[in-house]
């Protein structure tokens, strides 16, 4: 079955088989693979199998799945995920209105960034350091609050 | 060197252990029985000790040999003692022939604490002219075939060998060490005997053999010289033991030493 | 060689049931998943942890749970003597029963056809690197985010001049009458490295075993301390800025 092999941060490296790419079965030889997807490129994937047996599955014909084009991709601890989306999407949330930014988390830890400005997504990649380093602190909504507003207020000068 | 994954049946491994909830054993053997034990010495003409042992159905060999050479510059004035173990293809199709590998190692250096520890060989009567040439004693152990606890198969061989080792008796003319025709018994202070308990869910086991090693989930050797001291241990397997299992191998361990040794062969004279 | 004077004390002037000062600190590599390093008296090691990754080569990948490596190797100029670099029989053994110490507090099952790689380097060595190892190794482990039953915490005891002693240094293991290491899982009370070498009795192998223990309570602190401090660091760089 001809397919892609996909880093997903992970012990075990997944497989994207090109019947997960099209929603119409569609035939491809291998030497056009690297015309739809290429070594190097990035995707937003949903892993459909996994289990201790073989290396984990994956997806892009849903919709909001595909390659990326645009936008910054950092990769924090796994386990810091939940507290970058905060209690019911309360971090998350804030991030997005504060910067005006779209915020794709993945559960492995790598995490997208799309803005109309760089430097408002390169400021979220700092708000995401920094929430992960602070993770195990107290009162950190209202501390990045304050720090999205104080580097918001620089720019304007 | 033993690199190969060994499998055991489902079906074996069961039995087992449903055997031991009752105390028993596949060979029909008690917790604390070893195998029977066969030591033939003196058979192979060319070493200056030699041995083999059959303990079940695993066979070992082991041969001594003597020479004279420099001692190490910080112990002048005490003999040399190699031993040296490896796994060959020839005892277990889960053998592979190379360089040695971390369980090769570990024998060896197991029996040569054991055996240097214990004191055995009266290292402080082989120095010959001091700090320039003493004796030099090598131990090569191999097995023949291989079915469970290799270690106090290897200790017995060792141990077979240097007992019943004859060595030429030396001459000091000058500055220069001469070997007489006559043969004398290698100088031997104590006879350690190596014992290893395996450890399957709260069970320990005196000797396990082959499959018993693939069910086991750690083994603690205990090394016991003849006034029942412990002069070695060493603990193997990715697994751990409470210190109350620990001491009671130790006293079993010692228990079954006693009855180990009056199989031993009885020091040449 | 005289090991101990008339008081009663040793070559470095502790009793003979006194550790050696331990210092630990975790997180000192940014490449490695997990590191720690470690000084207990003279030694320093420094250990780094890899994994759970891919294994290779592929063919030794185990089906139902992860492939434990772990490889101790003394710098050459860790001891008087230069060490030549390549591997001797003694960190050969000594890497088997370090990894065998450690596998047993390792969730395996839950990384199945992975590897989890220890690298274990002797920066200076000064008797009981085996067991400082181990010390620092847990630490590394856990700073991996590896899932672990318990830390593993080791240390040695010793016979000098007929007497047991706590945690020998290089000396007093050259010229002594025997070393034990031990290493255990503290909370869980299992025993996972456990060897000898010289002469004692049944009774002293008791004896030695609750001396070790005290001192295996003691450096656990000492363990957990280190994983903690990271944290405890970030939280007092907030707290003074909010000031």
């Amino acid at each position: 079955m001809t397919n892609w092999t996909v880093d997903i941060n992970s012990p075990y490296t997944a497989i994207l088989q090109v019947t997960e790419v099209f929603s119409k079965p569609t035939s491809i030889s291998r030497s056009s693979l690297s015309s739809i997807l290429n070594v190097g490129d990035i995707i937003i994937a949903k892993v459909i199998a996994f289990d201790f047996t073989r290396d984990p599955l994956l997806t892009i014909k849903e919709s909001k799945l595909g390659k990326i084009s645009k936008g910054m991709v950092i990769e924090i601890t796994p386990s810091k995920v939940p507290r970058v989306i905060g209690k019911r999407g309360s971090m998350i949330n804030l991030i997005k209105e504060m910067l005006k930014v779209n915020v794709i988390v993945g559960k492995n830890g790598r995490i997208l960034v799309i803005g109309s400005k760089p430097e408002h997504e390169a400021l979220a990649v700092m708000v995401i350091k920094k929430i992960e380093k602070e993770a195990h602190t107290t009162g950190l909504t209202d501390r990045v609050k304050s720090y999205i507003t104080k580097m918001l207020s620089k720019e304007g000068e | 060197m033993n690199d190969k994954h060994q499998v055991i049946s489902i079906l074996k491994k069961d039995a087992i252990l449903s055997l031991l909830k009752k105390n028993e054993r596949i060979d029909g053997r008690g917790l604390e029985d070893f195998r029977e034990i066969e030591i033939y010495t003196n058979i192979y003409g060319k070493a200056e000790g030699s041995a083999r042992v059959h303990l079940g159905e695993t066979k070992v060999v082991a041969g001594v040999k003597a020479s004279i050479g420099t001692p190490f510059p910080d112990t002048p004035n005490i003999g040399v003692q190699v031993v040296n173990a490896e796994l060959i293809p020839l005892a277990s199709s889960f053998f592979e022939a190379g360089p040695p590998g971390e369980e090769d190692i570990e024998f060896s250096r197991v029996i040569d604490r054991g055996i240097r520890s214990s004191g055995m060989i009266a290292i402080e009567k082989l120095a010959l002219i001091p700090g320039k040439k003493v004796w030099m004693i090598f131990i090569d152990m191999y097995p023949l075939d291989y079915h469970g606890n290799l270690m106090d198969a290897f200790g017995l061989v060792a141990v077979s060998a240097l007992l019943t080792c004859n060595i030429y008796k030396t001459e000091i003319v000058g500055d220069d060490v001469v070997v007489t025709e006559e043969k004398i018994p290698l100088p031997v202070n104590h006879v350690p005997v190596f014992v290893t308990i395996g450890k399957i869910q709260n069970k320990l086991i005196v000797d396990p053999n082959f499959e018993e090693e693939l069910v086991l989930d750690a083994k603690i050797t205990y090394v016991v010289d003849e006034n029942n001291n412990i002069c070695g241990i060493q603990k193997s397997g990715a697994s751990g033991f409470t210190i109350d299992e620990l001491l009671t191998a130790r006293d079993i361990a010692i228990k079954v030493a006693s009855k180990i040794r009056k199989k031993l062969p009885l020091a040449s004279r | 060689m005289k090991l101990l004077d008339e008081n009663g004390l040793r070559t470095d002037g502790r009793k003979l049931d006194e550790l050696r000062k331990v210092k630990i600190e975790a997180g000192v590599l940014k490449n490695a998943d997990g590191s720690a390093y470690i000084e207990m008296g003279n030694n320093k090691i420094i250990v780094g942890v890899y994994g759970p990754r891919e294994v290779r080569p592929k063919h030794l990948a185990i089906p139902y749970k992860s492939l434990i490596k772990c490889r101790y190797e003394m710098m050459p100029f860790s001891v008087s003597d230069r060490k030549p670099p390549s591997p001797s029989r003694r960190e050969i053994e000594l890497s088997k029963a370090i990894r065998e110490a450690l596998e047993p507090a390792i969730f395996t099952e839950e990384f199945p056809r992975t590897m989890i790689e220890i690298y274990i380097e002797v920066l200076e060595a000064d008797g009981g690197t085996r067991t400082a190892s181990i010390n620092a190794a847990s630490v590394a482990l856990a700073d991996a985010g590896i899932p672990l039953r318990d830390l593993v915490t080791a240390v040695a005891v010793g016979k000098i001049e007929g007497k047991l002693a706590l945690d020998i240094n290089g000396l007093e293991d050259q010229y002594g009458d025997g070393d034990m290491p031990i290493a255990m899982m503290p909370q869980l009370g299992y025993v996972t490295l456990f060897q000898a070498d010289g002469v004692f009795t049944p009774d002293e192998i008791e004896k030695a075993f609750n001396m070790a223990r005290t001192a295996i309570q003691r450096i656990y602190k000492i363990q957990k301390q280190a994983l903690k401090s990271k944290y405890l660091k970030v939280i007092k760089e907030v707290e003074e800025l909010e000031r």
